[in-house]
Formats: C-alpha cells, structure tokens, sequence
C-alpha cells in the first residue's frame, strides 16, 4: 500500500486488531453453527434403524402385488403373468432407460439388468417410489387406453403426483418427469418362496 | 435524546403520564409517525383494505395457533389423534383449529389481492422497492409457514405433500440428496421431520415473518403510501408541509380499514361455520385419512395457494427444456444480429452465455430444471421494480392494451392453478407449458412491452371525488 493513500488519523495497528477480532469472531460464530446444524442430520436411531426384511411369497398369485416395508419405504413384490413379461417387450421403444444404464450401482443391481428387472423374470422386486420426488405410484395394471395414461398402454404404473409412467419392470417411459427407473433394492432368495430384502449375495 | 419535559402542575394525570412515559419511551412520537401524522394519499379504494387485512390474519393465525399448541402432539404416534382431539373433546377446540386452518388460505387470499394491487399501481416502483422487496420476503415466509404447517395434521396429504417438496432439493446437482437428508432428519419423511417443522412453524419462521412485518411497514411509512393515480403526494404540500392529498392515518383510514374488517369477517366466519373445508379447497378430503408411508393417495396436489407455481414445475418436462433451449437460441442470434449493443465482445459475450445456458440446460434433469422454474416463478417477483420501465406508475394512465396483457396474466395464473389441482394429462400439460411460458415472458419481456404504446396524461393531484 503506497503511503499517499493512508489517512493520517487512523491508527493501523488498531484497525489491524479490529480485524483480526472481527475474524476470529466469525470463526467462532461459524463453529458454533456446526453443533446446531448437525443435529439437523439423522440420529444414530435413525441409521441404526434399517435392517433387512424377510418376505413369504408362497402366497403371491399370478398377477398380484404385495407390499412391504424396508428403511420406511414400500417394498414392491408382483408375480408377473406371461402376458405382463410379453408387455415389456413392446414397451422398449417409448422407454428412457431400457437397458437400466442410468445410476446402475445404485437403481439396479447387477443381477437385475435385464429387461425384467429381476432374478427370476415373473418376480420383480422394487421400491414403489417414483424416482422424480418420492411419491409412490399406483397400480395400472390393466392394458389398454385410460385416462392420463397413453393409448398403447401395456400395463404398469402411474404416478398421480406429476404423472410419471413405468412399464412393469418399473422402468420409466421417455419425456415425463421422472429420471430413472424405480430402484430394485438389493434382494435374494432365501428359499424359492422366501425372499430377503435389503441384502444380496455380495454382502 | 430528546429534551427532559415537564408536565404543568396543574396538567390532568393522562398528560402527567404521558409526560413521564415520553421522557423514557418516544410513544407519543412513535403514535404521531405511524397513525396520527402518517399522511396517506386520500384517494385509496377498496384494493387499500388487504394490508390491514393481513396484519389482522396474522394476528388471527398466531392467537389461533397459541392455544392450538397447548393441545397439539407432535409425535408421528400421536398427531394426527391429536387434531381429532381438538377437533371433537376440546371445548371450542373445533373453532379454534377451524378459524386457524381456514385463517390459512385467507391470508394468502388477502396477500394475492394486496400484491395485485402492487402490481396495478406500480407501488413496487421507486422509491418503494425495498418496500416492495420485503412484502417479497414476506410472501416466502408464508410460504414456508404453510407448507410446514400443513405436515402438523399428519395426515396423507400432509405426508405426501412434505415427501414431494422436501425431494424437490434432492434434485439440485451434486448436494441435493445431502440437502434432503438434512431437511428430513431421516431416510424417509417421519417423526423427527415433523419435530422439527413443528419448530419451525411455531417459532422459528413467525420470529423472521414478525421482524419482515416490522421492516414492510417501517419502509413504507418512510417513503409513504403510494394510491391508484401513481403519483407522489409528497410533490405537492401546504405552508405546514403537509401532503395537500394527504389525510392522517387515524382517524380516517383506521375507520375505513374497520369497514374492511367488517366485510372480511362476515366471509371468514361464513366458511368457518358452514364450509370449514370449502370444497376440499382449504382442507383437502385425502388429509382425513392418517399418514401411510406405503401408499401414494391416488391424487394428490397442494393447497390452491400453491398450485399455479406447482403447475410450472409440473410443466418441465424433457419436451419443455428443449423448447427453452430453442427460446434462448432464437433470442441470443438475435440480440446478436438486431440488438443495440455497440460493443463486439458483449454480443459475443451474449452467444457464448446462450450457449452455456443451453449446455447446462441439457446437462441436468428436466426434474432439476422444473425446480429453479417454480424457484424462479416465485423470486421473479422481487426484480419487478427493475424489470417494469413503464414512464407511468399507475395503470390507469398506461395504454388500454397493457391492461389486457395484465388480465391475460390473472386468467393464465388462475388456469395455472386449476391445472395443478387436477390430476396430469397430455393436454393439461400442453397448457401449463403455454401458461408457464407466458408467465415468465410477462415478467422478462416487461423492460421492452412496459414502455410501448401512448401513455395518459397524469394529473399533478389526486383524482378524489368526495362522498
């Protein structure tokens, strides 16, 4: 700094503290906010919460839906029929994402990268929340032409919050607001009609 | 400070007192600037009755909401018996939760009414911007205010609504999930989200929305009130420096607000007891039925006072980014070729912005793009002081077709938010982007359409017809 520039009556060595108070004032106050901000985040009950879930499907007929809860979210089980697996087929032209690429580590698991999205193709295992903001979609299994649902509609689900559609291997249709396909959370056979949720093979 | 008064020995004991008061606290001083000395323009119709409104719903809302805490659980276990609670064995409890539920779409029935009145008068203009800034402010706290309000009953819609808007920040790009997490206090929306906007609502935002109240009115009666000519009343004032169009707040406008009160009442109390849910407008039927994390009610939407923005969001779609992509095309080649900018490296500057627009603008989900739309829809609302060039204030002195660009925009913000009540179809959609896109070029287009056309004369004083 030129002297020219320094005003006489300032005394530089207080200005000089007074930022150096006024620094570690902020310093301070932002140390402060820490403690107050994380309690914001999850409790150590909320992680600890979350643990895997064991599902009887003995009693799922062709055609039908169960529904459990994993980590507080709807857990989908659909034994699909035939003709639902032919529907997704048809369907592979008017998807966004049919190969299920998108977000692969974290939607789809490697055992579920196939057009029906499962370990067995009937069974499809899947997290009923829309991946655009969280609603669960509802039901259309019924094929054909309905309301806010496409003429060619071969059956899967709609979401009644912004109107996303899924195919029944949960895979999202092209230019609606959701992003991704619906996550297939990690899954395995416990036996042929007992299903675990929530953990796999890897583990 | 001021001088130490001495009241008369013989002064009557309400001057003594005053006197004594005075000399410790400016009261007289403080009832002088802001009712009996605060001189408003003498010319205000009945769009002048929806401040003072405000403030009453906002005193309805806290006193409302006071006694509804002494019975209110917040515990994801408990809260929804809780509201039946004092729905059905507290005494009066229903009348308490009813004026507060009801008190709810009231005040943003009456802040719509008193910003349209901004917006007719050209009162955001200046001096009157931060005036104008803080009622912006004020608006997203309430905002804010409902939204967490409306998680308290617990109820499917309650649910459902709070998933879908505390996602919306999971949308934003590399934060996002964080950011929701933090929000919720969980994985999924539960009891420790409803604690904490419990908190919120009761006592951290009123605080903000009390402090916004305070600097709204304290900016205003700094610059005065602005009236329906859109002229400064200031500019004309007699030997003792008095607005000649000038009248004291008390008594002649207190008088008048109280007709105003008089005839809010008679409508609030009328839906308090016979359509308490009006509809399922105020209080939606789905919002009976207690919280399932499972399942999705068949359609949900938010409360009306939410839905024309809602509907912008709901309008983003892959389709309508493309579109928006091409828009800011079209205008970046012409700015480049038509525009008045002397300097080479500015309209340059301009291609290269469009195009990192567009790039961004394909880059992200249409999802992330459909919140900065309803982000923006909102917060587009604070730049009107500066977007509007119009040389008149007022558009009673604007050319005639400028009022017919104003009520295309109420009928496209009404139809906005019939759209987002109902539920999404292929034509529904088509229209909420045309809404979406008018809505946005009413604002950003406003610099250029403001200042076309022949504009009135204005007069130097107040149109004022005694009655």
């Amino acid at each position: 700094m030129s002297d020219s520039k320094v005003d006489p009556n300032v005394d530089q060595s207080r200005r000089t503290w007074v930022a150096i108070t006024c620094g570690a004032g902020a310093v301070a106050g932002v140390a402060t906010a820490i403690p107050f901000v994380s309690t914001l985040t999850p409790s150590e009950r909320a992680k600890a919460a979350g643990a895997p879930v064991e599902v009887d499907i003995a009693d799922l007929k062709a055609g039908e839906k169960k529904t459990v809860e994993w980590r507080g979210k709807p857990v989908w089980i659909i034994k699909r029929t035939p003709e639902m697996l032919e529907s997704l087929k048809k369907d592979e032209g008017d998807l966004a994402d049919p190969q299920s690429k998108r977000n692969a580590d974290d939607l789809t698991p490697a055992y579920a990268r196939n057009q029906h999205r499962s370990i067995k193709p009937e069974i499809l295992v899947a997290v009923g929340i829309c991946s655009h903001l969280g609603c669960s979609p509802s039901d259309k299994f019924q094929a054909g032409a309905q309301p806010s649902l496409p003429d060619n509609w071969g059956g899967g689900f709609l979401c009644p919050c912004h109107g996303s559609t899924f195919d029944l291997a949960g895979r999202v249709f092209k230019n609606k607001p959701a992003p991704d396909n619906l996550q297939v959370p990690p899954h395995m056979y416990l036996s042929d009609t007992k299903l675990l949720i929530g953990e796999d093979k890897k583990a | 400070m001021a001088e130490f008064k001495v009241a008369p020995a013989d002064a009557p004991v309400g001057v003594k007192l005053m006197t004594w008061v005075d000399n410790r606290f400016p009261a007289t001083k403080m009832y002088k600037e802001h009712l009996s000395e605060y001189y408003a323009p003498k010319n205000f119709n009945f769009w002048y009755f929806f401040g003072s409104l405000a403030l009453l719903v906002l005193v309805i809302q806290i006193v409302t909401g006071i006694f509804l805490v002494m019975h209110y659980k917040p515990d994801a276990a408990l809260a929804f018996a809780s509201v039946e609670y004092i729905m059905r064995d507290v005494p009066w409890g229903w009348l308490v939760r009813y004026m507060h539920s009801t008190g709810a779409s009231a005040f943003f029935v009456v802040v719509y009414l008193h910003m349209f009145r901004g917006l007719l008068y050209g009162s955001y203009r200046s001096p009157r911007e931060l005036v104008w800034i803080f009622g912006c402010a004020i608006f997203l706290c309430l905002m804010a205010e409902a939204f967490m309000g409306y998680l308290l009953p617990w109820g499917q819609m309650s649910y459902w609504g709070a998933q879908v808007i505390v996602n919306l920040f999971s949308a934003i790009p590399f934060v996002g999930p964080d950011l929701s997490l933090l929000i919720r206090g969980d994985y999924v929306v539960g009891d420790a989200t409803l604690n904490r906007f419990f908190s919120f609502h009761v006592i951290a935002v009123p605080l903000i929305l009390l402090g916004l109240v305070v600097a709204h009115i304290i900016a205003l009666h700094e610059v005065g009130s602005n009236n329906p000519d859109g002229i400064e009343i200031k500019a004309n004032k007699d030997a003792n420096g008095i607005p000649l169009d000038g009248i004291p707040f008390h008594p002649y406008y207190s008088v008048h607000d109280i007709m105003g009160v008089a005839g809010f009442l008679t409508i609030f109390t009328a839906i308090i007891f016979f359509a308490p849910e009006l509809g399922g407008y105020f209080l939606e039927y789905n919002n009976f039925i207690p919280a399932d994390p499972l399942k999705t009610p068949p359609h949900i939407a938010p409360v009306w006072y939410f839905t024309p923005f809602y509907s912008m969001l709901r309008a983003t779609t892959d389709d309508m980014v493309t579109v928006l992509c091409g828009i800011i095309g079209v205008a970046a080649v012409l700015t480049f070729l038509k525009g008045n900018i002397a300097n080479p490296a500015k309209k340059v500057g301009v291609l290269v912005g469009a195009a990192v627009a567009i790039f961004l603008l394909k880059t992200f989900d249409a999802k992330f793009w459909g919140v900065i739309v309803m982000g923006a829809s909102v917060v587009i609302m604070v730049f009107l002081p500066w977007l509007d060039r119009s040389p008149v204030k007022s558009i009673r002195y604007r050319p005639d077709w400028h009022k017919y660009v104003y009520a295309v925009f109420v009928v496209f913000f009404f139809i906005l938010g019939w759209l987002g009540i109902e539920p999404p179809s292929a034509v529904k959609t088509l229209v909420s982007q045309v809404g979406t896109l008018f809505y946005f070029g009413f604002f950003l287009l406003m610099p250029w359409w403001s200042q076309q056309g022949t504009f009135k004369k204005v007069p130097d004083r107040v149109t004022f017809e005694a009655h």
